[in-house]
């Protein structure tokens, strides 16, 4: 309970350092931000937008590691953990994706300008997509975590090409690409000491949140089929 | 365990010679699709580089159309069962891997024929390298191809879900294959395309590695 009531007071925090911080030339106080050229106030949007798409890739990692559990135990559990981790994906990569199009609104100029690393996160939207699909396309429970988790395991394969490689050598828009001379506002600490503490926060937040929401998820499917299982037996 | 994948290949390639089913499909749709395109294009001038995009629609197209029929005829037909009983699943993939390469390869050289014909700005400069391209991303597309072939033949609405399944698998490598398609229309020499002509290979080994090590999973009841 102390956890949760800690997670509550970080994330407050974070959200409202995250967003009132005044963003000033040259920061004095503790609490203003530095002003990093082209993006001016928009800058905030980055503690929001990181950690969602950070998460997506968490959250479809985990979900194949479940599946890859369920392929060697045949335990169903896994696979209800499996698919609790692949929602809250889902969810984050379609918030990853939206607050990215608003960060290359005001950024770039248009919503979508098919950067690699808007490719990759559409990929990541597609691959998810595909397997929920597969999912209700399947009666039978134990054909059905077998194959989804077979198709997690392949997709998982193109993941590291889509994440990590493309948008790196490719050139594009969004920092980090090969034609970036600096590595984008995290990594070439253009950030300064309170805003990086922000982010890092920020960071750590979201990812315990997503544990928390996962491990909720995931107990209330089996308490649900653990119910229909009773109501069906009388 | 390779001349059992062998005969395996040889009974559906005879059997497919013999009704001839999915090859008058596909050419039809090879045929169709093309004349989708010229009809929509009109008369309008389409660039080098729209027709490489263009021609690598018409073979997703056409993959995603002819080469589920591997494992789907043999649920259809009722026999997947007895062709667990005979044969180790590495080697009934092999064999069905093998059909749909062949097929790959039929349905592919087509589509760049007719290309080559009917656009006038689709003209190969560099050809070792589209040669090249051609074959790496044909086996490509053949492994995942059957690979999620197998996944949906076990599954319910086998028609519409192969695209949706396959296209991000895919995504990968149709990106990088346009790329190279680009580079041999533009007479690109083959130096400046080993970057690419290297995501390819590896994907094909990678793609090739994880099918047959997963295929074992999907194939056992």
């Amino acid at each position: 309970m102390i956890w949760k009531i800690f997670l509550f007071l970080l994330l407050a925090f974070v959200s409202i350092a995250g967003i009132a911080f005044p963003i000033v030339e040259k920061p004095s106080a503790w609490y203003e931000f530095p002003l990093i050229p082209g993006l001016e106030e928009n800058a905030k949007i980055i503690f929001f937008h990181v950690p969602t798409a950070w998460l997506t890739v968490i959250a479809f990692f985990m979900s194949t590691i479940y599946s890859f559990k369920y392929l060697r135990k045949k335990n169903l559990d896994d696979d209800v953990k499996s698919y609790a981790a692949a929602q809250l994906g889902m969810i984050f990569c379609i918030l990853a994706t939206v607050t990215g199009a608003v960060w290359a609104k005001f950024a770039w100029g248009s919503y979508w300008s098919w950067d690699p690393r808007q490719t990759s996160i559409f990929a990541l939207l597609l691959i998810y997509g595909a397997w929920f699909a597969l999912r209700s396309s399947i009666e039978s429970e134990e054909k059905r975590a077998t194959l989804s988790s077979v198709y997690s395991m392949i997709a998982f394969v193109t993941v590291p090409f889509f994440i990590f490689i493309m948008p790196r050598i490719m050139t594009g828009l969004h920092p980090g690409s090969a034609d970036d001379s600096n590595a984008g506002p995290v990594v070439d600490f253009k950030m300064n000491g309170n805003m990086q503490l922000i982010f890092f926060l920020s960071l750590i937040g979201f990812t315990i949140l997503y544990f928390w929401m996962w491990n909720v998820g995931y107990r209330s499917i089996l308490l649900r089929e653990k119910l229909d299982k009773k109501l069906i037996r009388g | 365990m390779n001349s059992k994948s062998y005969s395996l290949f040889l009974k559906d390639f005879k059997s497919e010679l013999r009704t001839r089913y999915a090859i008058n499909a596909l050419a039809m749709f090879i045929i169709v699709a093309i004349s989708v395109i010229l009809f929509s294009v009109g008369n309008e001038k389409i660039s080098t580089s729209l027709t490489g995009g263009l021609f690598w629609v018409v073979i997703f197209f056409t993959a995603m159309s002819g080469l589920s029929r591997a494992f789907v005829s043999e649920e259809e037909r009722g026999t997947s069962l007895t062709l667990q009983l005979i044969a180790a699943p590495s080697t009934v993939f092999l064999g069905k891997l093998l059909f749909n390469i062949i097929l790959v390869f039929a349905m592919n050289t087509i589509i760049a024929v007719l290309y080559s014909a009917i656009f006038e700005a689709f003209i190969i400069q560099n050809f070792v390298l589209f040669l090249v391209s051609f074959i790496l991303g044909n086996i490509g597309l053949a492994v995942s191809s059957t690979i999620i072939a197998a996944i949906i033949a076990k599954a319910g609405a086998k028609g519409t879900l192969y695209p949706v399944l396959s296209f991000p698998i895919l995504l990968p490598l149709i990106l990088t294959s346009v790329q190279l398609t680009l580079f041999s229309l533009d007479g690109i020499s083959f130096e400046r395309a080993k970057f690419e002509l290297a995501i390819v290979v590896s994907y094909d080994i990678i793609m090739l590695t994880a099918s047959f090590m997963l295929f074992d999973f999907i194939w056992k009841e």
